[in-house]
């Protein structure tokens, strides 16, 4: 990099300054380029009017967001009242992707920690048994996962085979098979993070708790878990986020009934019937739904740690 | 059962195996109520293996172990009334110093005021109260150990088990805490079991010591003992400076040896069970136990040169070559220079001993 000359400027905190701003430049043009270019084109988009086979007319509108919070009657011409259509989309995928991070905790953690307290050596081997299914294309994850768990699939087949039911367990197109597929799409990145925290864990702290009778089951509670938490947390935001916004799994597994926000927008810029500032409005709002969520948790992360 | 109340701890026949490897090998031993007691030795000797196996992280391949008469081996460590202190004081590092003392009076069934209380009592008596609001990382080192002696200390252990709790301090702030620990050990009255590879710190503040090599117990015995009557090669060698020699043992009469050094020198010392006549073996002799003078003196005389004089601040250290014979390491004291002779590099001297300061040594 052409850092190097100070020019003029003779003092080392000069070159310092000139030489982080050329350091930090190549990071800035790659978040300019893939993070705030297509944001600020969803936030236009969002209030533009819609041109009727797809795109976009260049003319300030309103009419996305109105859509999206009003419900003005069958034609339109009535005064605003609360829309609950989308305000329900959205609350369902909150709750779905809560459940899905939940369902991750609770086999990513102990998977973690498995792979955490094997010996150094057989760690890596167990890291890469975890991302293996995950090269392999989402879509046929999520579509393969539909067929394991159909009224005639192999789970149920096996269920009645031997002999625990009478009867396949309807699980497609319910909201657990959303939340299976969900679980299953963003699995690892809830086990590495918890892994990485759990692998850096000082486990003579595990031993001074038992030592000091703690009980295992407290011992995980009051010491391991406040050590590991920052993992805890990156893993449950990892998989939260990703879960609120994902398509496929709800369009798969889930059927019509169970309508995520993702496909909610998904729907808006495919083919001809799509309302592309509709799409981008609905967007925006889940990406402030999902920042406020964040700031929420950070708010109460920040305010236990202080009462602590 | 055998009568096993009057001792703090019993380790019968305990044996550890990993896989192929025996980290101890088949150790028995009692530890009194009451007692500061000590396993020395080298890294990888087993005696924190040992300790471990007291506290319940290890388990017990065979043989037993038992507290106060309790047998305890197939106990897990949370129901064990020993507490510990760490190498690297394992201090919880999300939770305050008082909250860390407290935690075990609170899994002991205390109310968390009852606990914390008791806690800032035990802060008292290791002089930390004003830093109980604070969190580990903002103490010292030499702090940090304080805290996690409290924090073993307030549930009241039946014992205490200390596994290497000072090798991370410098120097002076060692020497301090061993003292401090020794004062209280006599004040609480429980029985300490210190672990250590350190001979100086273990003769510091030990009623008995067990020295301990490859999984074996090598000599058991107080202090004076230990560094004045060492068993064998290893504990003279470990413990202190030493001169080795090898010697032939020529005859034995009314309890006495008659060693054979080399190059025509002899010397007598205590027999030693063990070690019969005509075999060949090794003596030590502590250097500070040796003085020079330019007439032999005592009845173990022995005749040598001045090879080379280090000033080492307390001592002067003498380097003396025996005629045919082996090289004798002497110390003498700076306090003593009144009262003993520094011979000149080249000068011919005699190196002498009272009786008693040469030990034959089982090999």
């Amino acid at each position: 990099m052409a850092a190097g000359a100070a020019s003029g400027g003779s003092a080392t905190t000069d070159t310092y300054k000139e030489s982080r701003f050329w350091l930090l430049l190549p990071a800035w043009v790659v978040l300019g380029i893939f993070v705030l270019a297509p944001v600020m084109m969803m936030l236009i988009y969002s209030f533009l009017t819609k041109e009727f086979r797809g795109g976009v007319i260049w003319e300030l509108s309103f009419a996305a967001y109105d859509q999206f919070f009003c419900d003005r009657g069958l034609f339109g011409d009535e005064p605003c009242t609360i829309e609950w259509t989308y305000i329900q989309i959205f609350w369902r995928s909150i709750w779905q992707a809560g459940a899905a991070t939940l369902l991750s905790l609770a086999i990513g953690f102990p998977t973690a920690y498995f792979i955490a307290t094997r010996p150094e050596s057989q760690r890596p081997l167990w890291v890469f048994l975890i991302t293996i299914p995950y090269w392999v294309n989402l879509l046929i994850r999520t579509v393969s996962m539909k067929f394991l768990l159909r009224d005639q699939g192999p789970l149920n087949d096996a269920l009645i085979g031997i002999g625990l039911l009478d009867s396949p367990l309807h699980i497609v197109n319910t909201n657990f098979a959303v939340q299976l597929g969900l679980f299953y799409s963003y699995l690892p990145f809830m086990v590495l993070p918890i892994y990485a925290a759990v692998e850096r864990y000082n486990f003579a702290l595990s031993e001074a708790a038992a030592d000091l009778y703690a009980t295992k089951w407290t011992t995980l509670r009051r010491i391991l878990l406040p050590a590991v938490k920052p993992g805890v947390i990156a893993g449950c935001i990892l998989v939260f986020v990703p879960s609120m916004g994902s398509f496929l799994a709800p369009d798969l597994l889930g059927g019509a009934k169970n309508f995520m926000i993702g496909s909610l927008i998904e729907e808006q810029f495919k083919g001809n019937a799509g309302n592309w500032p509709f799409g981008a409005a609905a967007s925006m709002i889940l990406l402030t739904m999902v920042l406020i969520i964040l700031l929420i948790f950070a708010r109460q992360q920040a305010k236990a740690e202080k009462e602590a | 059962m055998s009568n096993t109340t009057s001792n703090a701890i019993e380790v019968r026949d305990a044996v550890k195996r990993y896989g192929d490897f025996t980290a101890l090998k088949r150790i028995s031993l009692s530890i009194k109520d009451n007692e500061f007691f000590t396993l020395l030795g080298p890294s990888g000797c087993g005696k924190t293996t040992l300790l471990r196996m007291i506290a319940g992280f290890e388990d017990v391949t065979e043989g037993a172990i038992f507290l106060y008469g309790d047998e305890i081996e197939n106990l897990p460590p949370h129901q064990r009334p020993v507490n510990t202190v760490f190498q690297n004081y394992a201090l919880f590092p999300h939770m305050t110093i008082l909250d860390n003392v407290a935690f075990g009076l609170e899994m002991r069934g205390k109310s968390k005021d009852q606990a914390r209380s008791r806690a800032g009592e035990m802060l008292e008596l290791v002089q930390l109260s004003q830093f109980a609001a604070r969190k580990p990382s903002q103490l010292s080192g030499g702090q940090q150990q304080r805290v996690a002696l409290a924090r073993a200390l307030a549930p009241q252990p039946k014992v205490l088990l200390l596994d290497e709790p000072l090798s991370a301090l410098d120097l002076k702030l060692r020497k301090a805490m061993q003292l401090e620990l020794k004062h209280l050990q006599r004040e609480t009255g429980i029985t300490f079991i210190f672990v250590t590879h350190d001979q100086e710190e273990a003769l510091t503040m030990s009623d008995r010591i067990a020295v301990m090599s490859a999984g074996e117990m090598q000599q058991l015995g107080g202090p004076k003992d230990i560094y004045e009557k060492p068993r064998n090669m290893f504990v003279a060698d470990f413990i202190g400076e030493t001169n080795l020699l090898e010697v032939s043992v020529d005859g034995i009469n009314n309890g006495r040896a008659v060693c054979h050094l080399g190059g025509g020198h002899e010397l007598t010392c205590d027999a030693v069970d063990g070690v019969g006549v005509g075999s060949h073996v090794h003596m030590s002799v502590r250097p500070e136990r040796l003085y020079m003078s330019d007439k032999p003196v005592e009845t173990e005389s022995l005749k040598g040169r001045i090879k080379e004089n280090i000033f080492v601040g307390t001592d002067i250290t003498t380097i003396v070559d025996l005629e045919d014979g082996p090289e004798f390491v002497v110390r003498t004291s700076n306090s003593d220079r009144g009262n003993k002779r520094i011979f000149e590099p080249g000068a011919e001297m005699y190196v002498n001993m009272e009786l008693g300061a040469a030990r034959l040594l089982v090999d």
